[in-house]
């Protein structure tokens, strides 16, 4: 129990006294902002692609589900890496069905500019 | 290395935001779309050097799977079903968060710091709520569900015991570490998740889409700060405060707070509230052909459209029906209500699938100061977003809410059923205007006399 909260501690010694959470904290604030004005750009004709392609992009969840599919001590098939396994399954579905009916509609956008 | 990780994160992070950036217009939109997918496979290709000893065969094959099944729903989806995709999209956001936050508690090879369990807590409960709420909203766009609001004695009080509970089961987990505290509090999560949808009405479900959108990415932000991942925190707040945006852009359109729409109940009770005369009112009707008549002879037409166009599948004759009145030399528009289809922004999509191009179809700001020149209004299966009402009659429920300005016109033709109310509930004073016809019937069979009269 103790071996993590001594990785903790050095890990906020290298950051010079910042808890990594407070950096996370930083970064996620900044990207509601970013986030807050990027979108109120969107055209309204687009705001169902706009739905579509943030589908697909919540689907970057991917990325926590493969880091449970790993081999722990040895062991390929944990529950862990099941779990995980069938989240990248489901996150896969968001990032293929999203990206892909997003770019169907905006085909449909594109053939009246003749 | 770390640091070439993390570094590749911030690029994914970046086309990302590039990728939302472009969907500011329909021409940079497509370019948008590739960043996208671009920034995706970049993501995932760095966590397979970030894991340790990740099992390469079993993602494969995962993805393998989702991918096919993916695709194979983008390719046959019908675009008056997208409401359905999208609330099924965010259940499996949602049911993502829940089985990712479940495998690290899981995982032997590692323990989780009080912070992290707290993150893993949020993140879990967020997903939980997301995933259920989105079947129940899936359910009830797609008719499998009554989309009637369900209500009973308590359900507030109910709700919170069973958030405190959940909150309750949470510190559990946080003190003693039990895994079977962190599953109660996610069963409990999983039945707040359907208690918060039941009580909304399916007129409101465009809001509750939307916020169901928000809600995906803070789950996705939630697992990101569990696993301190740059762009899953990135993406997931990018997503979460799209997903607000539009939910306060559609109750501004609706002319409801947020509130009013999660407390529910809406277009429960309205049956008694409209209708206070009662006595049957006098309206001109007319045939499909002389509605074309009219329309044939015009300057300027307007066309507003609503759902009921799309539930009659008539897209495909309007567009024709517009393309020979352009040639008889008619100025043909289209006029957007923010709340026209089920979705924000589907009448575009329902449009630009039948070929209208998109600079003849306006948002309800660009063309309102306009129809007082414009000599005809088509309205087919719209009704509320054209009331009178909301702009004249202070005691009307829909009093306040933005409406297309189409009684202003020289003549207005509505094609519908019959003399029903809309969503509402609601009577409309523009079919009894003078300068009203009425032109009964099915959209689609309308739209084509229509058509072959010209």
């Amino acid at each position: 129990m103790n071996e993590p909260i001594a990785q903790a501690a050095s890990a906020i010694a290298q950051a010079g006294g910042v808890d990594p959470v407070v950096a996370s904290l930083t970064v996620f604030v900044l990207a509601i902002f970013v986030g807050y004005h990027v979108v109120w750009n969107v055209t309204p004709a687009l705001h169902t692609p706009l739905m579509a392609v943030t589908n697909a992009i919540s689907g970057i969840i991917v990325v926590g589900a493969m880091l449970q599919v790993v081999d722990i001590q040895g062991d390929v098939i944990t529950l862990t890496s099941v779990l995980g396994a069938i989240a990248v399954f489901i996150a896969s579905i968001n990032i293929f069905g999203g990206f892909l009916v997003t770019r169907r509609m905006l085909e449909m956008f594109k053939k009246k500019e003749r | 290395m770390q640091n070439l990780y993390a570094l590749s994160y911030l690029v994914s992070a970046v086309l990302f935001i590039l990728s939302l950036r472009g969907l500011s217009s329909p021409v940079s939109a497509r370019a948008g779309n590739v960043y996208g997918m671009v920034g995706m496979a970049l993501a995932g290709v760095t966590t397979l050097f970030v894991a340790s000893s990740p099992v390469l065969w079993l993602i494969g094959i995962a993805i393998a799977a989702g991918a096919a099944i993916g695709a194979w729903k983008a390719k046959t989806v019908a675009m008056t079903a997208m409401p359905e995709l999208v609330a099924a999209m965010h259940s499996l956001v949602g049911l993502a968060a829940v089985l990712i936050a479940v495998a690290a508690i899981y995982h032997t090879g590692q323990s989780h710091t009080q912070v992290q369990k707290i993150e893993l807590f949020l993140g879990a409960f967020i997903g939980a709520i997301t995933f259920t709420a989105s079947i129940v909203a899936w359910g009830k766009l797609s008719g499998r569900f009554a989309s009637k609001p369900v209500r009973f004695a308590g359900q507030h009080v109910f709700n919170l015991v069973v958030f405190l509970a959940m909150l309750g089961f949470g510190g559990a987990y946080f003190v003693t570490d039990s895994h079977s505290a962190f599953l109660m509090m996610l069963v409990l999560a999983l039945l707040l998740g359907v208690m918060v949808i039941v009580p909304i009405g399916g007129a409101d479900m465009p809001v509750v889409v939307s916020m169901l959108n928000s809600y995906s990415g803070w789950a996705a932000a939630g697992i990101g700060f569990t696993l301190d991942n740059s762009v899953l925190i990135i993406a997931g707040a990018c997503v979460g405060s799209s997903g607000a945006i539009l939910s306060y852009i559609m109750c501004r359109a609706m002319n409801r707070s947020l509130v009013s729409v999660l407390l529910g109940g809406f277009g429960a009770a309205e049956g008694t509230a409209a209708g206070g005369d009662g006595a049957a009112r006098n309206y001109k009707s007319g045939s499909p052909e002389d509605a074309a008549f009219l329309m044939s002879n015009a300057e300027s037409v307007v066309i507003v459209p609503g759902y009921g166009l799309a539930v009659s599948r008539a897209q495909h004759a309007l567009q024709e029906l517009t393309t020979m009145l352009e040639e008889h030399g008619v100025k043909v528009r289209y006029a957007i209500h923010p709340v026209a289809g089920r979705m924000p922004g589907h009448m575009n999509v329902l449009l630009a699938e039948a070929e209208v191009p998109y600079d003849k179809v306006l948002e309800m700001e660009e063309i309102n100061s306009e129809f007082s020149t414009t000599d005809v209004v088509l309205v087919i299966g719209a009704n509320d977003v054209v009331n009178p009402a909301a702009k004249n009659d202070s005691a009307s429920p829909i009093y306040g809410m933005p409406i297309l300005d189409a009684y202003k016109a020289r003549t207005v033709l509505v094609v519908k059923r019959s003399m029903s109310v809309g969503y509402a509930g609601l009577d409309n004073d523009l079919f009894y205007m003078d300068k009203t016809m009425m032109v009964f019937g099915d959209a689609k069979k309308v739209v084509e006399d229509m058509l072959h009269a010209i």
